[in-house]
């Protein structure tokens, strides 16, 4: 099964890790601000194009859902990493969960496997804009499939070429668990450490097919684009305040006493 | 060591005086006190949406007056120009007690009368003590990307930087070079991003290519900057000027480049005793006189390795020597080495120290980097200023018998 098999990857545009966020109008303020592709899908893509190269599959494609220009940005860094093609479903809502929440996302994504018949799906365990992490085990769910969240490392399983052996990490431990294709798979930090687009392959991307399609598409075939939660607040958490030095242990004592309350 | 004391002196520190007063956000005129420390100002600017001109790797800890009394460079010179282009004003306490005020009506541009300030920008601390400064700040730019690449020899490097040059035009922002040596020290704390795979009949080993080159473009626009620096990349490796390399898909891995240009000093300090040495050369010359100082050593202390890296687009290299495992100095070493390497940089037309001063270290030198009519004048001015001579004394400018003995020769 691996010679052939396909692998569908997401790649979600967010914004940049090492961007401070701004809120403003009680809302996340994108104006002007610094879009990436999300961390963790861009391990998923790594360990694709690992998988490819060690010939465990044969094709890799790229799925993102989001703006005209910014989605195909995204999907370029993808295909400069090394997936085959990719698949943008444009959208001008904001996907960073205000609009586009991940039902609409799981049903779309199922809506791909069908289509492309994937043995793999590879997901980056949450987007770092809204922290669900509920893709990979919506989507698992409604394709009744097998799923593997947090996978810290993955490799060929021990019971033939249709099975994998991951570790999984959890605040108690770490799992090692084997599962049978096709499976849902959601990747975390430790798995591995991303290459960077090297120029030849950055080159090579603008050749490679995405193919475009407007979400609509979805909407007219069944997918409920509708967000259902309503996100009614949005505020800072609460701002650093300096620290002080103080001049002796009394003025320490006083301070802790009077002001911070804790003794 | 311009601010180690080599007597009884006072040492004087600016650090309480760390006021930011205001930034115009239509002129970019930034107000301050000169005890801020760098980060700091970084901050406050970037919040505005501004930039500090100037950005080192101690910006942690260094304070905006130290910066302009050093007239401290660092990697966006090229763009941003010198603290001597982007200092508007200063209040300067002068030896004698004089506060000297250029700074409360401070324009962009103002002819009038000699430009006293400019005196004290890279004075080391010899003519004042820098109290306020007003810097001109650009704007933040809203797009960086840097590209990782190597190349096969040293004439690829200098056609490599005509191409940025002529190609990325107004968003170069940075062109640094690193050799194979240093890459080699960095690369035992970190990953070098691209490096040769070289493929013999038992196994495959990642060598560090002969010349590494950051690039940073900035600019306003993403579109724009991304089809600049796609098309110079392009024709880079289309022709072999560049034969590897790679391109920032975030800003983390901006950071994660430029920690590797950045960790240069940190590892080679860490591997020995270092003999640093920041010079300004000829940009056709920076292969050249590595090779020569290598030859040199090599026939007298073979266990000393010679690295170098630095701001090529400025013309300043960054020559440095080590001797791995031993941390003690070795005075037959630094006496092999100096005043050869300076009589190597004057021989070439070049500066002894580019952008790291003058201190205790350099300053004997002087006499043979500089005329010696410039010298005198030098020394009346600081007279004029300092007539008790208390202003960081031993430092800067030869000492006062050197200077009357000199005949062209240490």
């Amino acid at each position: 099964i691996f010679q052939k098999m396909k692998i569908l990857v997401g790649v979600k545009r967010v914004v940049d890790y090492a961007v401070r966020v701004r809120v403003a109008n009680n809302t996340i303020d994108l104006s002007n601000i610094k879009m990436s592709l999300n961390p963790f899908c861009e391990i998923a893509v790594e360990q694709a194009v690992r998988m490819k190269e060690s010939k465990m599959a044969s094709e890799v494609i790229a799925v993102n859902i989001g703006p005209a220009k910014g989605g195909t940005e995204t999907l370029r860094t993808a295909l400069a990493m090394g997936c085959d093609r990719g698949i943008h479903i444009t959208t001008e809502q904001r996907t960073d969960f205000l609009e586009v929440q991940p039902r609409t996302v799981s049903q779309i994504f199922k809506s791909l496997v069908d289509e492309e018949e994937p043995s793999l799906v590879l997901l980056g365990k949450q987007g770092i804009d809204s922290d669900c992490g509920q893709v990979g085990p919506m989507l698992a769910g409604l394709l009744n499939w097998p799923q593997v969240t947090f996978a810290a490392s993955l490799e060929q399983g021990d019971d033939g070429d249709s099975t994998l052996k991951l570790d999984r990490e959890t605040d108690s431990g770490t799992e090692q668990l084997q599962v049978q294709l096709p499976s849902v798979v959601t990747c975390d930090l430790r798995l591995n450490e991303p290459r960077y687009a090297t120029l030849p392959n950055i080159m090579k991307a603008k050749k490679k097919k995405v193919d475009v399609r407007d979400i609509s598409t979805f909407g007219d075939a069944g997918v409920d684009l509708e967000p259902h939660l309503q996100v009614l607040e949005i505020t800072e958490p609460p701002s650093r305040q300096a620290g002080i030095v103080v001049q002796d242990v009394d003025e320490l004592v006083s301070k802790l006493k009077d002001e911070a309350k804790v003794i | 060591g311009g601010s180690v004391p080599i007597a009884d002196e006072v040492i004087v520190s600016i650090q309480k005086l760390n006021t930011i007063h205001n930034l115009d956000e239509t002129s970019g005129i930034l107000k301050c006190d000169a005890g801020v420390i760098l980060q700091d100002l970084q901050q406050y600017t970037m919040k505005r949406n501004f930039m500090v001109p100037v950005d080192l790797g101690a910006k942690g800890s260094c304070l905006i007056g130290g910066n302009v009394s050093t007239n401290a460079g660092g990697q966006y010179l090229y763009r941003h120009g010198s603290l001597h282009a982007n200092v508007l004003g200063l209040e300067v306490v002068l030896p004698d007690g004089t506060i000297l005020d250029l700074l409360s009506s401070v324009n962009l541009k103002d002819n009038t009368g000699y430009d006293l300030k400019q005196l004290f920008i890279g004075a080391e601390g010899t003519l004042g003590i820098i109290t306020k400064v007003a810097l001109h700040c650009p704007r933040l730019p809203q797009e960086r990307n840097v590209a990782f690449v190597a190349c096969q020899d040293y004439k690829s490097v200098q056609q490599l930087l005509i191409m940025a040059k002529d190609v990325l035009g107004e968003v170069l922002a940075a062109f640094e070079l690193m050799d194979q040596g240093i890459l080699n020290l960095v690369q035992q704390d970190m990953k070098i991003p691209i490096s040769m795979e070289t493929t013999t009949s038992i196994n495959t080993k990642n060598e560090n290519y002969p010349f590494c080159v950051l690039i940073e473009t900035q600019g306003s626009n993403k579109q724009h900057d991304m089809e600049k620096m796609e098309e110079f990349l392009e024709k880079a490796m289309s022709s072999e000027i560049c034969i590897d390399g790679v391109l920032s898909q975030d800003l983390t891995q901006v950071h994660k480049m430029w920690d590797v240009r950045d960790s240069c000093g940190p590892v080679v300090k860490s591997t020995g005793y270092l003999y640093k040495y920041d010079i300004s050369i000829p940009i056709g010359d920076f292969e050249d006189i590595a090779l020569e100082m290598r030859d040199r050593l090599g026939q007298s202390h073979p266990s000393a390795i010679v690295v170098s890296w630095g701001h090529i687009v400025d013309g300043n290299l960054h020559l440095n020597i080590t001797t791995p495992g031993i941390f003690e100095e070795d005075p037959s070493l630094t006496k092999r080495i100096e005043p050869y390497i300076f009589e190597s940089v004057i021989r070439r037309g070049g500066s002894i120290s580019a952008e790291h001063g003058l201190g205790q270290c350099k300053n004997s030198y002087l006499t043979i980097a500089k005329d010696p009519k410039a010298l005198n004048i030098m020394k009346s001015i600081r007279t004029m200023f300092d007539p008790h001579g208390i202003m960081n004394p031993g430092k800067y400018l030869p000492d006062d018998h050197r200077l009357a003995n000199h005949n062209g020769t240490l």
